[in-house]
């Protein structure tokens, strides 16, 4: 049983989806999904025991060796991915019923789940598999599913939403495609590792670079790095409050694995053929800056947070830019940190739409007297994405600048502080409004005329629990910091560390 | 040159000209024409590599020694799937945009959403 960890990781909520479906009661299928989810969270932490015990597993499906037949790979950095889906994904599910119930009809209800546990498996098998075929039919699966949910959304612009990061992420995942089929093409495998054996072998051809920049550029489709954003703030503002929290935790984080994945172990730290480095770090640079910029100005709070993500990406893509392996560890604790952030700032705002109809700005006016204990989740997690001390944001932040002083790039390490002063301004606006702006008049609050009627509530428990597991992480993993600091170290050495 | 590599020029052709359409058409459905092609360029892509000169089909005979690679075009069949299932999602989701707003031109529903 033990030895068939790795596939059960992503089988078991791949599975679980379809018996959602045929369960057909909402309450029912939530209880389900959530079973499965919290299996497949004690799977991943499992899975990062045996790996930190006794090193990389390798398990062959159905018995074939690879290069041959499909191998599932879980080194360090997967399984430090799997346990941040994993963990995300069943905290965020055991809010979501108290939040779908409101947001979405009830004969869809059901459903949803089976697009939820879908996505989450696709999210898992891209992290799990070390077949970069495998990978692109996860991201597949993740991807439709997740067209799906955006759809899901109340309001009419979410399908256009939807449509949009539809038409981006095929091209992004046919990108993808290509670029394996260059690969493919010129290697003649499929197998992560023996890819990385056989390219520097050819790596002087133009076919190499060709690939590598299809493969580069449909992955940074996937995760909104700055000039291919242009899907992210739409999906986020429209789509189920719920499903924007998953989203923003893991979809964008498994893009930033499958980027470091694919630079790092399949062309190697040292394929520099093209400047790379340079590139990302540039748009790394503008991401933080265009996108803090722009999210000032956000009149709704799900956008403005949206727009932070986009600059939280930047970050990440900063210190994969300046390529030591310093700013790959700053990298890895930001995937991690950011999850925990944006998994806790999302589901608080699902609390608010739950309890005010919207996330406009002009409803925040005052809502720390009605709604305390969301608000100050807000606070702490708003905190850890500025990067005060105690808390995760902090960390991350630290050895970024870290690493860029020890590359020598200290304009690179200036501009990251400045950025993170613009995240003060849009928190503290949010934060302004909320403790000491007049509560808000009923006429501009929501279009639900419940919430006008009585007085705003402070939001049920089942959404304050989930919440307070992700604020709590946000400090706990701030002050404790020896888990996510040790696995990102390892990780980071061991990509560095010649090739796979 | 041109003639060796023609399935090449043509995948290039074909991805051009999809990319294109989805940039430049207004319609949502014409948007999703030129996806199509997109990926379709990139299957075409897929079985010329697969293709030995002079090979047959991969069949175990006794006569034969020459066999065409069978794993691209295995692969492939995965990825039309995928794009079948990518495509019945998307014109879903055009019909229901079309049940919200009344139209499928971008440009019409840029205005819509504009004016609320």
């Amino acid at each position: 049983m033990l030895n068939h960890l790795p596939i059960l990781q992503v089988i078991v909520p791949l599975l679980a989806a379809p018996a959602c479906l045929l369960l057909n009661k909402p309450r029912l299928s939530w209880l389900f999904a959530c079973f499965a989810a919290v299996i497949s969270l004690l799977i991943s932490g499992a899975l990062l025991y045996q790996v930190q015990q006794s090193g990389v597993i390798s398990y062959m499906l159905g018995g074939w060796d690879a290069p041959w037949g499909i191998e599932y790979r879980i080194d360090l950095l997967s399984a430090y991915v799997l346990l941040i889906v994993s963990a995300i994904g069943t905290v965020v599910l055991l809010a979501a019923n108290t939040s779908i119930r409101q947001e979405i009809d009830e004969d869809k209800q059901s459903v949803f789940y089976v697009l939820y546990l879908l996505c989450m498996a696709g999210l898992l098998g891209i992290v799990a598999t070390g077949d970069i075929f495998n990978v692109f039919v996860f991201l597949e699966i993740s991807s439709l599913a997740t067209y799906a949910l955006v759809a899901f959304g109340r309001d009419r612009r979410a399908l256009l939403a939807a449509y949009q990061y539809l038409i981006l992420g095929t091209i992004g995942a046919t990108f993808l495609l290509l670029g394996i089929g260059l690969l493919y093409s010129l290697t003649g495998t499929l197998n992560m590792q023996d890819l990385a054996e056989r390219l520097p072998v050819a790596s002087e051809s133009a076919t190499v670079y060709t690939a590598f920049a299809f493969m580069i550029v449909g992955v940074c489709l996937k995760l909104a790095l700055f000039p291919l954003h242009l899907w992210l703030p739409n999906t986020y503002t429209y789509a189920p409050s719920i499903v924007t929290a998953f989203l923003a935790a893991t979809a964008t984080k498994v893009a930033i694995y499958l980027l470091i994945r694919l630079y790092f172990s399949v062309f190697g730290a040292d394929f520099s053929a093209l400047p790379i480095q340079p590139i990302f770090i540039g748009l790394g640079l503008v991401s933080v800056f265009v996108a803090s910029t722009v999210a000032i100005k956000q009149p709704n709070i799900k956008r403005l947070f949206a727009y932070s993500s986009v600059a939280q990406i930047g970050y990440m893509i900063i210190g994969i830019g300046i390529g030591s392996s310093l700013g790959l560890q700053a990298t890895l604790l930001h995937l991690f940190n950011h999850a925990l952030m944006k998994g806790a700032l999302f589901l608080a705002l699902a609390a608010v739409v739950y309890r005010i109809g919207s996330a406009e700005r002009s409803g925040f006016n005052g809502l720390a007297k009605q709604m305390p204990w969301t608000m100050a989740a807000i606070v702490v997690a708003g905190l850890s994405l500025i990067g005060v001390p105690l808390t995760v944001g902090f960390v991350s932040k630290w050895y970024l600048v870290l690493a860029s002083f020890q590359s020598g790039l200290w304009p690179v390490a200036l501009l990251i502080v400045i950025g993170s002063l613009l995240s003060i301004y849009y928190v503290w606006a949010l934060v302004e409004s909320a403790y000491f702006g007049k509560a808000a008049m009923p006429s501009n609050v929501s279009s639900s005329s419940a919430a006008n009627l009585s007085p705003i509530k402070e939001a049920p428990l089942s959404l304050l629990i989930p919440i307070w597991i992700l604020v709590l992480a946000n400090v706990y993993f701030g002050i404790d910091t020896r888990l996510p600091l040790e696995a990102s170290a390892t990780a980071a050495n061991f990509l560095m560390g010649g090739g796979s | 040159m041109f003639y060796d590599l023609y399935n090449y020029w043509m995948v290039i052709v074909l991805m051009m000209i999809g990319l294109y359409i989805v940039i430049s058409r207004n319609n949502l459905i014409k948007k999703l024409i030129g996806l199509n092609i997109f990926q379709t360029s990139v299957f075409i892509f897929y079985i010329s590599v697969g293709k030995v000169d002079g090979g047959t089909a991969p069949i175990f005979s006794s006569t034969e020694t020459l066999y065409s690679n069978p794993l691209p075009h295995v692969l492939i069949l995965t990825a039309i799937v995928v794009g079948i299932a990518t495509m019945a999602l998307a014109l879903a989701l055009v019909v229901r945009i079309k049940r919200a707003y009344g139209t499928v031109e971008d440009a019409e529903l840029q205005e819509l959403d504009n004016r609320c």
